[in-house]
């Protein structure tokens, strides 16, 4: 077995420099044609007075290139699946082939407005439907909505799918059972869709207890929602139980997608007994995570709820031609419009690209390079269920906190100045101190050795070198951030003082 | 970790005064150290009837946010509005000045199920 050699820190401290800093009072990229004086009073007239500016806008004064460099730095100062290895846990930060950027680009997709004709738009249409259709097979399910902005969005959908179905049915219930492993956004999801709330203790397995789950259901159950797998990056094994127990209640079964890179193509949510499905196409299908947005979080839903799914539903017609509809009992629209995209056109042509035996094997490495990590880590990362995992690694720390004070929060700063972006931390929150590790499957082994020589400096360093921890990062541009004063004094209005600094 | 001696407690880590008309509920010592710097939190109405198991409001640190549940069923007669301002209390005095609610039990025989200090300890530390 071969070991990388340890990754060096490279040093990044020194090199802020804000725009403003280099602004030079009448600095151009661009001059416009100076305005005639004419035109000028024409703008202004009927414009009152109060309300003129006095002074120019406070904005830097930059050469293009100043501009041009400004920022090409600051984007290098980001980590990103482009740059840098990116194991963030319940995620799937995995590659974004460019081949999808090159088709998302092309100008019948990228020049199509929302309110264009059907008529003239037959082509992004037939997108959206054959991305509906492929989505129903990946999941086993009856329909598919392509509406949700994001992963949560469509969690919101899923639940209000559920919702509108109990309420439609007359079943008065609204209580939904949720493990404690779950995804802290579904619990969020149901609230918002009227339901109340019930967590269920996970057994001594990570998984599912099914006798606190029979011991939960009664009366006023509406439905469960699981990650399967779950959070611990463990398959729940028991879920045909567990969809049987909660539809013979009378409940409905809803899942969250998050961790669907780890069955794609192998394993259907439909199968399993699942009614609402939503997925992440910025997860499992490869579209950009973004800086928060534009997403995807398209909803499965089995046929019954098919009439509940959100407008507009995209349908293909007698005629062979493609029209957006409101299904009967549809929820209603979740945004302005019919959903991202640009991000469909990437989920489809990824799709296209993989075929089936291609999503079969992102499943399959996937879940050997989870394996592979979880068993070449350190003994310092305890192993809380076993040496087997699905698409995600997950270890503890917890014994060594205990008897060092390093915790995982230490580590996953350290890891940052060799130059890895840190695994998910205290998530999910029945292990204490723990990562959540994912390496995707498009991560090589060599860059997965990388990362396990990281770690065993690391765990080096905790008695070698434990100051070095707990101060950690020392080499990007900005050290260990507050936390506590970020979320108890909220500032998000970012000013630069300009007067100030061109002045000095 | 300490625990309280005069406290009972339960499996999601809040405490409640063994005794009294009106019992003070708060989170323990290894709760606030799971949790990290408490930076916020959600207090319940005074007045609000719980059931045992009800939510009691949230506690959130940079690491996470949980609700607090009601150990015993009761009505909620006092809240801790020191915490608006200052939810560090909790981390500085759990058992102290660091309560939460202050709740009249409906059915203090409820109480008989909680756990001891000891045990306690021992799941706590499991």
């Amino acid at each position: 077995m071969t070991t990388a050699t340890p990754v060096e820190p490279q040093n990044e401290s020194a090199t802020v420099t804000l725009i403003g800093d280099v602004s030079s009072l009448g600095r151009r990229g661009v001059r416009p044609p100076v305005a005639s004086s004419e035109s000028r009073r024409a703008a202004l007239d009927g414009l009152p007075p109060e309300l003129r500016r006095a002074n120019p806008a406070a904005l830097p004064e930059v050469s293009e290139l100043d501009a041009i460099r400004h920022f090409t730095r600051l984007s290098q100062k980001n980590f990103s699946i482009d740059g840098q290895f990116y194991p963030l846990g319940s995620c799937t930060m995995k590659y974004n082939p460019r081949i999808n950027e090159k088709v998302a680009a092309m100008p019948g997709f990228l020049r199509c407005h929302p309110l264009q004709d059907d008529a003239d738009t037959q082509g992004s249409l037939r997108i959206f439907h054959d991305l509906q259709e492929i989505l129903c097979q990946v999941l086993g399910m009856g329909g598919v909505t392509l509406a949700p902005a994001a992963g949560a969005h469509g969690e919101f959908a899923g639940m209000a799918i559920i919702r509108a179905w109990h309420l439609a049915n007359n079943t008065g219930r609204d209580e939904v059972l949720i493990p404690d492993s779950a995804h802290g956004t579904n619990p969020a999801s149901a609230a918002l869709a009227g339901f109340k709330v019930r967590e269920i203790k996970s057994g001594a397995d990570g998984r599912v207890s099914v006798d606190a789950l029979r011991a939960a259901l009664g009366p006023k159950t509406a439905g469960i929602m699981l990650t399967n797998p779950n959070t611990c990056g463990l398959f729940e094994t028991s879920i045909r139980e567990i969809a049987d127990a909660v539809h013979e209640a009378g409940g409905l079964v809803y899942y969250d997608g998050a961790n669907l890179n780890a069955i794609v193509g192998r394993a259907r949510p439909g199968d399993m007994g699942f009614d609402v499905v939503h997925m992440n196409l910025h997860k499992t299908f490869s579209t950009p995570h973004g800086g928060g947005g534009p997403g995807a979080g398209p909803v499965g839903v089995c046929e019954k709820l098919v009439p509940f799914l959100p407008a507009p539903h995209v349908r293909k017609t007698a005629e062979g031609r493609f029209d957006f509809h409101t299904p009967d009992q549809s929820i209603g629209r979740m945004m302005g419009f019919h959903g991202n995209a640009g991000v469909l056109v990437r989920a489809l042509a990824y799709a296209l690209a993989q075929g089936g035996q291609g999503l079969w094997d992102v499943a399959g490495h996937a879940v050997l390079n989870a394996n592979y990590v979880l068993n070449r880590l350190p003994a310092l990362f305890e192993r809380p269920f076993g040496d087997r995992c699905m698409h995600e690694a997950l270890v503890t720390i917890r014994r060594t906190e205990k008897e060092t004070g390093i915790k995982a929060f230490d580590v996953a700063k350290r890891l940052l100045d060799l130059g890895f972006h840190a695994p998910t931390i205290y998530f999910p929150l029945l292990v204490p101190e723990c990562f959540l590790i994912e390496p995707t499957e498009t991560e090589s082994k060599e860059t997965l050795d990388q990362f396990v020589a990281a770690m065993e400096q690391i765990a080096a360093e905790v008695r070698s070198a434990p100051e070095l921890l707990k101060s950690a990062p020392s080499t990007k541009p900005t050290g260990r951030l507050d936390e506590v004063s970020a979320a108890k004094e909220l500032n998000v209005c970012c000013r630069w003082d300009y007067e100030e600094v061109k002045l000095g | 970790m300490s625990v309280h001696q005069d406290y009972l407690y339960t499996e999601s880590h809040e405490w409640i005064e063994a005794s009294g008309d009106v019992r003070r509920i708060g989170i323990t010592d290894h709760a606030q150290h799971l949790f990290g710097d408490i930076v916020f939190t959600e207090l319940p109405e005074v007045g609000r009837v719980v059931k045992k198991g009800d939510s009691l409001g949230t506690i959130e640190s940079p690491k996470a946010a949980s609700d607090l549940y009601a150990p015993i069923s009761g009505e909620v007669v006092e809240v801790n509005t020191v915490l608006n301002g200052a939810p560090e209390t909790i981390n500085q005095s759990p058992y102290g000045d660091g309560w939460i609610v202050k709740l009249r039990p409906s059915d203090p025989s409820e109480a008989e199920a909680l756990l001891s200090p000891d045990k306690y300890e021992e799941i706590a530390e499991g």
